[in-house]
């Protein structure tokens, strides 16, 4: 993975020392609490419910042992012994002290980490495919790509006060596994089928939010060397032309919508034609340099299958589910890509103890290169573990409670953290996720019914992506009342699409029970292994729909 | 107003007028509605300047910029980010006279404004009471160099780990 060198390791340690200086001007009255807001939002800093919130970014959701076990000793030392992992591939926590915030990014510093641009009207910290690197279905890594945006967009001198936030995705597969349609921008590497040449396929427009979009290709084939210009040209066009009269209506989406795709296209097209690009890209050498950190390990010659891991599944069942329910093929013959699940039965999703934040690290340094990766579905992968190695690994995970067999399955849950933690939120949105995961706890159940992505928001805001959950989940308050709203047929994958509503809002009670309507539809209907997204698209909302509003009638 | 530059503090050389009335103002400082007709009546001998708002297109712009010895750029807030992007624009379109930030700016904003192609900034009274001339000057200097190419000078990161491969200081990894 990327490590610093000194410009890096001086750039962050610069901007420690640039916050405790804000800090200061905020304390003595130089600077007004609206001017400073901006400035701690940068650092990561939220004033939440009922303490401040410190988001620590992940870039692309890459994390070294040595770094997990950091944010454990920050979690012990200035929280509560527990962060949350973000749907950003970001990690939270929830209860630091506002003057700790310098230490903490000093011993974030140490360990090649920062909060720089987590939150803000900024370009926010850049994500992609957790299966970077590994994943058998890949053209090219997306993560030399990803480390040089993080790096071009730190501190951009011309876009660090935009019009509103802007997310940044980037997969180098053939299936999206970064969501990168909802996102501002998203990048996939692709070949061109003429030339061969890996580009950029360019989308712009995505979001989720009060107004969900999915994006729209600008750009079918950038070259690679281009990426910067390309990047800056969209930036410049969104800094210029974004709305800023309705922070609800100043996303970039919203620009493109307004304005059509072919209009942002043909102005974007303008300004990159027009700027000077060699000045402004990468040169070559400096491509190779990023990504010469991302070279895949020294893998062991092995055989495709280990037999130690054949003999060890059939001995027990419950590690041979868990075999298949959590781990992909490998690029590696012989090798695991393995997801850990923080979606323990009753847990809060995404959330993960000190400790156990320690053992996930032990783990990666003795079976994984050290490596860890964060998913935007609240889950930690380790990318490089030898098969035969599996069981030894999944014996621990157990001991610590992390040995769910889930990942991809209803209780997989997306969640924000809701009204329990957030100072946006509507409703509550972990106690849902529970009493579904609760609902569907049994293992067999879950996997009869197999892939199904349940997302959750506690509010409009969309951090718990529930517009392309397969069932959407949207908490909102109606008279004083918890309300939630159930989508349908969303999804996350190069076939993103937006849920659509299946009927009025139901009390927090009646939700695992709609659920289990919905499902059962799925159940009856499906044809010869269908999943249930191929289902709800085959057959269409209708019968979905009836059997809601049988509850929805019940219970009104 | 109070006007600064990476230098320090500064004196306004010039003078605002509400209208196109440049009289003999030897620079005269009018606001866009007015530049036409300013131009029209300026003498060989004056300078003409103009206060534009954040959302002008630089294509109306670029028919008038070399005959304009400094632009001011409106800031109507600090969290306004146009201003940035018309500057490096006005830049890129090769306006070489003097470029102004004007509005409450935040010190923290200055090294940002400068790389963008600012060469000074004019605030409002109250904020340069409050963020007195060094905070500026130190503020500036906060983050020796950023990633960036293209804005400014070539002390950006990027050029730096090129200049150093090139002396053979930094393996290509």
């Amino acid at each position: 993975m990327y490590r610093y060198d000194e410009f890096d390791e001086r750039f962050v340690r610069e901007r420690v020392a640039q916050f405790r200086d804000q800090v200061s001007r905020r304390l003595d009255g130089s600077i007004t609490e609206d001017e400073f807001k901006p400035l701690r939002l940068k650092n990561g800093v939220y004033l939440q419910l009922h303490a401040y919130m410190l988001r620590i970014a992940i870039p692309y959701g890459t994390l070294s042992s040595k770094q997990l076990r950091q944010l454990a000793l920050i979690g012990e030392r200035y929280d509560r012994g527990y962060g949350h992992f973000t749907t950003r591939q970001n990690l939270q926590f929830n209860w630091p002290k506002l003057r700790d915030v310098p230490e903490i990014l000093d011993l974030l510093a140490d360990v090649e980490m920062h909060c720089i641009q987590t939150s803000g009207n900024c370009i926010r910290n850049v994500t992609a495919d957790h299966f970077a690197g590994v994943a058998q279905d890949e053209i090219e890594d997306p993560r030399p790509t990803a480390e040089l945006i993080r790096q071009w967009s730190s501190l951009h001198p011309e876009f660090d006060y935009l019009p509103r936030k802007f997310k940044i995705a980037v997969t180098g597969a053939e299936h999206d596994r970064a969501v990168i349609k909802a996102h501002d921008i998203g990048l996939r590497l692709r070949r061109h089928p003429d030339t061969h040449e890996v580009s950029y396929e360019v989308s712009v427009g995505g979001g989720l939010g009060r107004t969900p979009m999915i994006g729209k290709v600008v750009r079918d084939y950038l070259p690679k060397y281009d990426l910067l210009a390309f990047l800056e040209a969209i930036m410049r066009v969104y800094n210029l032309e974004g709305r800023r009269d309705n922070k609800y209506k100043a996303r970039v989406k919203i620009l493109v919508h307004e304005i059509g795709v072919e209009e942002f296209r043909r102005r974007v097209e303008e300004e990159f034609a027009r700027l000077d690009g060699p000045s402004v890209n990468a040169d070559p050498a400096e491509v190779a340099r990023i990504a010469a950190y991302f070279k895949a390990p020294d893998y062991e010659v092995l055989p495709a299958t280990s037999r130690v891991l054949e003999a060890t599944k059939a001995a027990n069942p419950a590690f041979a589910r868990w075999v298949e329910v959590n781990t992909i093929p490998h690029k590696a013959p012989g090798y695991a890509a393995l997801t850990i699940s923080l979606k323990p039965v009753g847990e809060a999703p995404g959330d993960a103890t000190s400790d156990q934040m320690r053992l996930v690290a032990d783990l990666a340094e003795q079976y994984s290169h050290a490596e860890i990766r964060v998913t935007h579905a609240q889950n930690l992968v380790l990318p490089y573990v030898r098969q035969r190695d599996l069981f030894a690994i999944w014996q621990r995970l157990g001991e610590a409670g992390l040995a769910s067999a889930n990942i991809g399955l209803i209780t997989d849950i997306i969640s924000c953290p809701g009204l329990d933690y957030c100072a946006l939120a509507t409703a509550r949105s972990i106690p849902i996720a529970q009493a579904i995961q609760h609902r569907f706890a049994d293992d067999d159940r879950q996997k009869a019914i197999g892939e199904l992505n349940i997302k959750i928001s506690g509010c409009i805001n969309a951090c718990g992506h529930h517009h392309v959950g397969h069932i959407g989940i949207l908490g909102l308050e109606k008279r004083g009342i918890e309300s939630y709203q159930i989508t349908l047929g969303g999804d996350a994958t190069e076939n993103a699409a937006i849920g659509e509503i299946l009927g009025p809002g139901l009390a927090a009670e009646d939700v695992p029970d709609a659920i289990e309507r919905i499902v059962n539809v799925y159940l009856s209907e499906r044809a010869e292994g269908e999943s249930f997204i191929e289902n709800v698209r085959r057959i269409g909302p209708a019968p979905f729909k009836a059997a809601f509003q049988e509850i929805a009638h019940a219970v009104a | 107003m109070p006007l600064l530059d990476r230098n320090g503090t500064k004196i306004d050389a010039w003078t605002r007028s509400e209208g196109s009335g440049i009289d003999n103002l030897s620079q005269a400082l009018v606001p866009w509605e007015a530049l036409t007709e300013a131009l029209q009546h300026k003498t060989r001998d004056q300078r003409i300047g103009v206060v534009i708002p954040n959302n002008i297109r630089i294509a109306e712009l670029k028919l008038v910029l070399r005959q304009l010895s400094l632009i001011a750029v409106s800031f109507p807030a600090y969290s306004d980010g146009r201003g940035f992007s018309l500057a490096k624009l006005i830049r890129n379109h090769g306006f070489t006279g003097t470029l102004r930030a004007s509005g409450p700016l935040i010190a923290d904003q200055f090294a940002y404004a400068l790389s963008c192609g600012f060469d000074e900034i004019e605030l409002p009274e109250a904020n340069a009471a409050r963020q007195p001339v060094e905070q500026w000057l130190k503020a500036v200097g906060q983050i020796s160099h950023g990633y960036q190419r293209g804005y400014g000078d070539s002390h950006n990161i990027l050029d730096q780990r090129r200049t150093a491969r090139a002396a053979g200081r930094l393996a290509a990894s």
